[in-house]
């Protein structure tokens, strides 16, 4: 049976995310900047998984694709971070809690390897997405 | 040959930097290098050059075909599902200009449309705070100039503005503040060893969500009342230790940003970190701001604020406007069902809204305005492809602490391009012909 951890979620901005976005959300940097999950390297044991590893992250609220790094800016056990944007906004809390705000930070998710599966482009998992074809 | 453009302002975020230089061809037609900008500045530059760029407004249809059509037919597929709409949401008003931004709104007061900017997933947490407790802040120079106490709480600009920490906040030496970095302390809270904590004197490597208890433990510490032995995973020791760290300068700020609004208890972490503010200044001078992200977020605020009185969550379906957080916020509409159009100028939420939201835009008549190709105009039924605001057009922005800066034209947008202002103004005729307004 494949591993699974669970990570507390956060997401937020990045200068790779911020320079691929600017340079066209279209192209495959924009994917290779935040189609990732940033993993404590503590966290990477207990999953049993190689660095650059695609894995899947599920919450309560959808599921998605993304490549499992070791976390460039940690060390942060327990934690994941995704970079915003359409990756992360599959699986992150939508509730507002009647402020208009998203719970973007801090979403209970499961991460599990997923080596078979691919990492789409922005575009691609979007329109794939809203079709219900994901 | 080229000549060099200087004084540019760089439409990125909102730390709006307005010490560019670009290099353009003698024609003034193309940008052939970027100096000063951070790596995100100087790409949205170059960006604006993309041979792939697409320069005219396109269509698609349910197969997701694309087909090009005219600037006059996208005023007309505009217009109309506007002024057919009941309850049209306009979301977005954070990358573009104010005079868009004016004229914007005046189409949402003819339509009776929900105005929403992107304020409502970054900092709309913050502006509730501000109506409920105030404010004290202050502009950025007074921090170049003055500031010795730098606290970045949830924030990483070393990622998110670059140049923030060299520009206002670190390294500048100002007329208080002659040593630059030597002269000031830095603390930064956050639950990551980021880029930015780094560089801190102290770093508090908070849980990530407890921020609300933290900043109550601050206020605790500045009275010297008694703490558990630790608060939100740091020991009570390094806390007391901080608090005097803050109290000993002689001005302080705290610059906050997404990690506390967008935590769980949102709204309620910016009233005690104003709260925290409010209390340091019986010991000596501090301020707040929010790092805010759009270039000029704080603009459609501002013009909202001035035409409404409302600087998010704008609602003006009932011929007046209202504003309650919760109901006239973009997300929860689209979650509950509550708009039958979606207008997007300036902004992606295609890429930066949960994917629900986003399901439902493309289940709706939908039209995005953007130079870009992004997720948003990918589920929308119509692109509007513009000039680029602060790169081929100008236009008045407003920094993070409430500066107005006026963007300047580098170059010429592609041929037959229109900028946001002259499509806006062109929809509002339209719509104001059907509305027989």
């Amino acid at each position: 049976m494949v591993p699974k951890i669970k990570l507390n979620l956060i997401s937020g901005r990045t200068i790779q995310q911020g320079v691929s976005m600017e340079g066209g959300k279209e192209k495959p940097a924009y994917r290779n900047a935040c189609g990732i999950i940033e993993i404590d390297p503590a966290d990477f044991k207990k999953l049993g998984a190689w660095r650059n590893t695609n894995v899947r992250v599920t919450s309560t609220f959808g599921s998605v694709v993304v490549k499992a790094i070791e976390a460039t800016q940690g060390p942060h056990p327990g934690l994941g971070w995704i970079p915003m944007g359409p990756w992360a906004n599959q699986v992150i809390n939508p509730n507002t809690y009647s402020t208009g705000m998203p719970t973007f930070k801090g979403t209970p998710v499961d991460v599990e390897a997923a080596s078979d599966e691919e990492v789409l482009d922005s575009i691609t998992l979007i329109t794939r997405a809203v079709r219900g074809e994901l | 040959m080229a000549k060099l453009v200087t004084d540019v302002v760089c439409p990125f975020c909102g730390t709006l930097c307005d010490d560019l230089e670009v290099s353009v061809t003698d024609d003034g037609k193309k940008i052939l290098d970027v100096y000063n900008a951070c790596a995100i500045g100087a790409e949205k530059f170059l960006h604006s050059q993309a041979s792939d760029r697409i320069t005219r407004p396109r269509m698609q249809d349910e197969d997701g075909n694309w087909k090009d059509v005219s600037y006059d037919e996208a005023v007309e597929y505009t217009a109309k599902i506007l002024a057919d709409a009941k309850k049209p949401l306009m979301y977005g008003w954070s990358s573009t200009n104010c005079e868009s931004q004016a004229v914007g709104t005046q189409i949402g007061e003819v339509t009776g449309a929900i105005m929403d900017n992107t304020a409502t997933v970054c900092h709309g947490t913050t502006l509730i705070a501000v109506q409920d407790v105030g404010i004290p802040s202050c502009t950025l120079g007074e921090v170049v100039n003055r500031a010795d106490r730098i606290v970045f709480w949830g924030c990483n600009p070393a990622h998110a503005h670059p140049r923030h920490m060299s520009r206002y906040s670190i390294y500048p030496r100002g007329f208080f503040t002659g040593k630059g970095q030597k002269s000031r302390k830095l603390v930064v809270i956050d639950p990551r060893c980021t880029d930015t904590s780094k560089l801190a004197d102290y770093h508090l490597q908070i849980e990530q969500g407890r921020d609300y208890e933290l900043f109550d433990a601050f206020r605790v510490a500045f009275k010297g009342e008694k703490l558990p032995d630790t608060v939100a995973g740091i020991p009570k020791k390094t806390i007391y230790e901080v608090a005097e760290t803050m109290k000993s300068g002689r001005f302080g700020i705290i610059f906050f940003g997404m990690g506390v609004t967008q935590s769980l208890s949102k709204n309620h972490n910016i009233d005690a970190a104003i709260s925290v503010t409010r209390d340091l200044n019986d010991y000596s001078k501090w301020s707040i701001m929010p790092m805010r992200g759009h270039y000029n977020v704080t603009g459609s605020g501002e013009v909202w604020g001035w035409l409404h009185g409302f600087p998010f969550a704008l609602d003006l379906s009932r011929g007046f406007a209202r504003y309650n957080p919760g109901d006239t916020t973009s997300n929860d509409l689209l979650r509950r069902d509550e708009v039958d159009a979606v207008f997007v100028l300036g902004s992606d939420p295609g890429a930066h809204f949960p994917f629900g939201s986003v399901k439902k835009i493309w289940g709706l008549p939908s039209v995005c305005i953007d130079p870009h190709i992004t997720p948003t105009s990918a589920v929308c039924k119509l692109h509007v492809p513009v000039a680029f605001v602060g790169v081929e057009t100008g236009g008045c922005a407003y920094r993070m602490d409430n500066v107005p800066i006026e963007c300047r034209k580098v170059v010429e947008p592609p041929e037959g391009m229109l900028t946001d202002e002259e499509f806006l103004k062109k929809v509002l005729t339209r719509v104001k012909e059907l509305k027989g307004a």
